[in-house]
């Protein structure tokens, strides 16, 4: 059975998700889909092993031989995504018993479960698959549950913030679509192995740069890349605080991993960035993002939305890494995909803490909250030192790469922004630190921890970063390969 | 001359996803969105089918007489994004239906107004 | 002739475009959504795309239609009118429009032969499947056994449109107040419409026996378990229209529907965990009996009995969760 381990990860889910909707009693479903989520996640870390010891492990569908069926291919590269989304779900799901009761109606955890289960089946789905238009059906999948999640929300505003992710994400799943039929016109084919020989044959027709261009734009609205965050914001802050920690940790992530595999592999960095010259777009699209986002997240009174901000320049800084198009910078960008994912999805899980208690995310009811709630409001100094980049956290691994990536190219003045912008980070954390500590609680106020069962998987989450930010081999030396492969155009 | 006949199914087909495209960004009533939603979505499905098409060609189904037949992997490809479609409209419209019930109303802009004063 | 055919409902399509992009009454608008709907059905039979028509023509004229309808009786009939036209979104639309013209000119030309998508996989689908797989249908063996998996992941999309639409409509359970409401006839049914009562009794039987031989026949001519799964959910929205939801609720109790919804993904995914226990990859029916036509026979028989399951019976809970929605 082991030679099946590579449909584990989306098929159970997916099994998993219509038991839910039958089982219907919380009592059951809980375990289930924490189970499930687990099991999950150990696959994945079996994969990667595997992968890491024995080169790539390409899984036929059927077995039809592609580009006749469709093909599992796991690389490093993917398969360092697999464990990032099946570890932080497996995290977000000890957590949610005791969330979900505080934030959701009580009588559709089963469609909930449901819901997050296809959720991860579809990023599962989208990074396991080594064929172009299975991207498109798994996408589908993951974005209608994140719909569906967010949603779900107490806060009536949700709704509105779904519908716009709901249209914007449709609008990029169009565009990708259409990439994918234009460069299928053109080659005939939709494994991505094949695509990436047959694409150099035909590249320098005018259809395959339009397909290339539809592509980038369709994977930037679903990346959330400045200018298309529009979406991300509202979406952040309104949704239940699990979810939010879940997709923001994750759903970019996965649709940056699509946009790497896309680009590089299928088109090759030497099409994107020395003929077309991509890195030209990107890289202002990439500092922008740094500097608005981050200067925006600091004027927020509201604690969500703040990070969704920092969020948005986050992406900013991975997509910088990217810009670069060396070693160096590419390394930086996928370790800091990673780290990124670890702190965000920690500083998520510490609002949902303070929200259980405090009813609010709003930054004006948090008076005192180092006092009121002191592991909760340590751990989410921690986690905001990640953010800044503090040498000890994993956030300094990857900035430390971002800048020696800017020195080796001698872009002196992107390297001052990237100081600068630690300093408009260090500002919005600060908000927080301001509030919770140097405010003195309400008279009224008692002090009221969250439960372990939430505390637990908070720090199992800061308890990696941290471990990441000395043990520097795991994520950037993985980084530094994959990056290294990336740039070999994945052969 | 000749790229005129041999691609204006294309053309049209483009045109059409952009009246889609329009509706989906200019207006204002959330239902009328996903209705552009939708014919931006139909309009990608006729981009793929045309290019299945063969000369002389006939549907995949094997039958007698016939040998050549148009490429069957766009239909399949259609079919699945069919389904996707109608997925994307239904969850589209149960979350305008809420957002009528809880705000009163699904214009954008009144929507706009009414967050800015609380 | 072939090209005039195309060409004149090509431009009928136009015309229903921007027919839809001027109006503000949503419900005529939503009907030209139909009408469009049917209209690109038939390009696609010109195009020889036969299934997908059949798919197009159930959904998007007939299930999309119907929802939008739904809509609009719980929300406004009339879109608020707009000054001028948007010229910033106008902008965009004619950048996109233009950028993809751009790419046409080095496309190869409609219907030619040597075009790379009739070179490199497809050759293999046309030659090939009828031997290979046993079903004359090349649509259905691609669909069920070459490309099966990502129709698992179609039949996912759909479960998980039908979750979303539950999370969000489904009415919270109070259990004080259901006893309250008392016993009103429904008012939304048209029972009382002699004609349509007595049309719909004759219809409403042909219409699910058609849905059963678009299952069951779909290896041979078009159709399959999708469109089988609509045209069935089509009759049972007929006759709830008809008769009343709470009548149609009797028949199709929440439970079960709910409990097909879930089963029909699981009998998909069962199929292809089964051929694992054959020593098969999953999904791989031919591994499911000795002869490995007859193992894809029983394969796609399965799955696509699975599809119409899930897809019937999530269009039909839907429908349920849209009407059972009463304006507040």
């Amino acid at each position: 059975m082991s030679s099946h381990l590579p449909i584990v990860p989306i098929v159970l889910p997916m099994i998993a998700a219509p038991l839910c909707s039958l089982l219907r009693r919380p009592a059951l479903i809980w375990p289930l889909t924490t189970g499930v989520g687990w099991l999950v996640f150990a696959a994945c870390a079996a994969l990667l092993m595997q992968v890491v010891e024995s080169g790539p492990i390409v899984y036929t569908m059927a077995n039809w031989d592609a580009p006749i069926g469709i093909e599992y291919r796991i690389d490093l590269l993917n398969a360092y995504i697999l464990v990032l989304v099946s570890g932080i779900a497996a995290v977000v799901l000890l957590y949610a018993p005791q969330s979900a009761a505080s934030e959701l109606p009580q009588d559709r955890h089963h469609l909930f479960c449901a819901a997050f289960l296809l959720c991860l089946t579809g990023l599962l789905g989208i990074t396991i698959t080594g064929d172009a238009f299975n991207v498109y059906v798994f996408l589908e999948i993951s974005s209608l549950a994140s719909y569906a999640l967010i949603s779900v929300s107490r806060d009536p505003r949700a709704l509105k913030a779904a519908y716009k992710y709901l249209i914007m994400g449709t609008i990029g799943a169009t565009f990708i679509l259409i990439a994918v039929g234009l460069m299928y016109m053109m080659t005939g084919t939709l494994n991505m192995a094949d695509l990436a020989q047959r694409v150099k044959m035909v590249e320098d027709t005018r259809t395959i740069l339009m397909a290339f261009a539809f592509l980038s734009i369709g994977i930037m609205l679903k990346i959330a890349l400045f200018p298309m965050h529009a979406w991300l914001p509202n979406a952040y802050s309104y949704a239940p605080s699990l979810v939010t920690a879940f997709i923001a940790a994750t759903s970019t992530k996965v649709s940056l991993y699509v946009f790497l595999r896309f680009v590089f592999t299928i088109f090759g960095a030497e099409y994107a960035f020395d003929t077309l010259g991509f890195n030209d777009v990107l890289l202002p699209l990439a500092l922008l993002g740094i500097v608005v986002a981050s200067a925006v997240a600091i004027y927020q009174t509201d604690l969500k939305r703040l990070l969704a901000y920092s969020s948005v320049a986050q992406i900013g800084y991975i997509v910088l890494g990217i810009s670069m198009g060396t070693v160096t910078g590419l390394t930086a960008g996928l370790a800091h995909m990673f780290n990124h994912a670890l702190m965000k999805g920690a500083l998520f899980l510490a609002v949902g803490c303070i929200v259980l208690r405090l009813h609010s995310s709003r930054l004006e009811d948090m008076a005192g909250l180092g006092k009121r709630m002191p592991i909760t409001s340590f751990a989410f100094v921690l986690g905001g030192l990640g953010l800044i980049g503090v040498p000890l956290t994993a956030g300094f691994i990857s900035k430390w790469y971002l800048l020696l990536g800017t020195l080796e190219l001698g872009w002196w003045p992107v390297t001052v922004l990237l100081l600068i912008s630690s300093l408009l980070a260090v500002a919005y954390v600060w908000r927080f630190v301001e509030v919770a500590y140097f405010q003195p609680p309400p008279a009224e106020a008692s002090s009221d921890e969250a439960p372990l069962s939430m505390q637990i998987p908070l720090w199992m989450l800061l308890a990696t970063t941290l471990y990441f930010g000395l043990q520097t081999d795991v994520t950037a030396g993985l980084a530094q390969r994959a990056a290294l492969w990336l740039l070999g155009g994945g052969q | 001359m000749s790229d005129a006949l041999g691609l204006y199914n294309y053309w049209i087909a483009i045109f059409l996803m952009m009246v889609g495209f329009y509706n989906v960004i200019a207006s204002g009533n959330l239902v009328k969105k996903l209705i552009g939603l939708s014919i931006f979505q139909t309009s990608v499905f006729l981009l793929y089918i045309t290019m299945g098409k063969v000369k002389d060609g006939t549907a995949p189904i094997l039958g007698d007489g016939y040998d050549t037949f148009s490429n069957p992997l766009p239909h399949v490809l259609i079919l699945t994004a069919i389904v996707v479609g109608i997925a994307t409209t239904a969850v589209g419209l149960a979350l305008v239906i809420r957002i009528q019930e809880h705000f009163g109303t699904i214009e954008e802009d009144e929507l706009i107004a009414q967050e800015d004063s609380p | 002739m072939i090209h005039v055919v195309d060409m004149t409902l090509l431009a009928f399509l136009a015309i229903v475009a921007i027919a839809v992009t001027r109006m503000t009454n949503l419900f005529a608008t939503s009907v030209l959504t139909g009408v469009y709907s049917l209209l690109m059905a038939c390009i696609f039979t010109v195009l020889d795309a036969v299934d997908v028509a059949f798919t197009e023509a159930a959904v998007g004229a007939g299930i999309s239609t119907v929802l939008f309808l739904a809509t609009l009786s719980l929300t406004t009939q009339r879109e608020k009118p707009q000054r001028s036209p948007n010229w910033k979104a106008l902008c965009v639309a004619l950048l996109t429009g233009g950028a993809l013209v751009y790419g046409t000119f080095d496309m190869p030309h409609f219907g030619d032969p040597q075009a790379p998508v009739h070179q490199h996989v497809g050759p293999h689908y046309i030659g090939v499947s009828p031997t290979q797989i046993g079903v004359p249908n090349m649509v259905t063996s691609v669909l069920a056994s070459y490309r099966g998996y990502d129709t698992l992941g179609e039949t996912a999309v759909i479960f998980t449109a039908c979750m979303a639409v539950l999370l969000l409509l489904q009415h919270e359970k109070r259990r004080d107040e259901q006893s309250t409401v008392e016993e009103k006839p429904d008012k939304e049914a048209m029972a009382h419409a002699m004609i349509l009562r007595v049309q719909s009794k004759f219809f409403i039987p042909l219409i699910l026996l058609f849905g059963l031989y678009v299952q069951f026949h779909g290896d041979f001519g078009p159709g399959g378990g999708f469109q089988a799964g609509v045209i069935f959910a089509a009759g049972i929205i007929l006759y709830s229209l008809v008769n009343g939801l709470d009548k149609a609720r009797q028949i199709i109790p929440p439970n079960v529907l709910h409990g097909l919804v879930a089963f029909g993904l699981l009998l998909y995914a069962g199929t292809g965990l089964a051929s694992l226990f054959m020593d098969g990859n999953f999904l791989q029916y031919r591994a499911l009996a000795e002869e490995a036509t007859h193992g894809e026979h029983i394969g796609i028989l399965l799955i696509e009995l699975g599809v119409g399951i899930t897809v019937a019976t999530v269009m039909t809970s839907m429908f349920f969760s849209f009407s059972g929605r009463r304006r507040s």
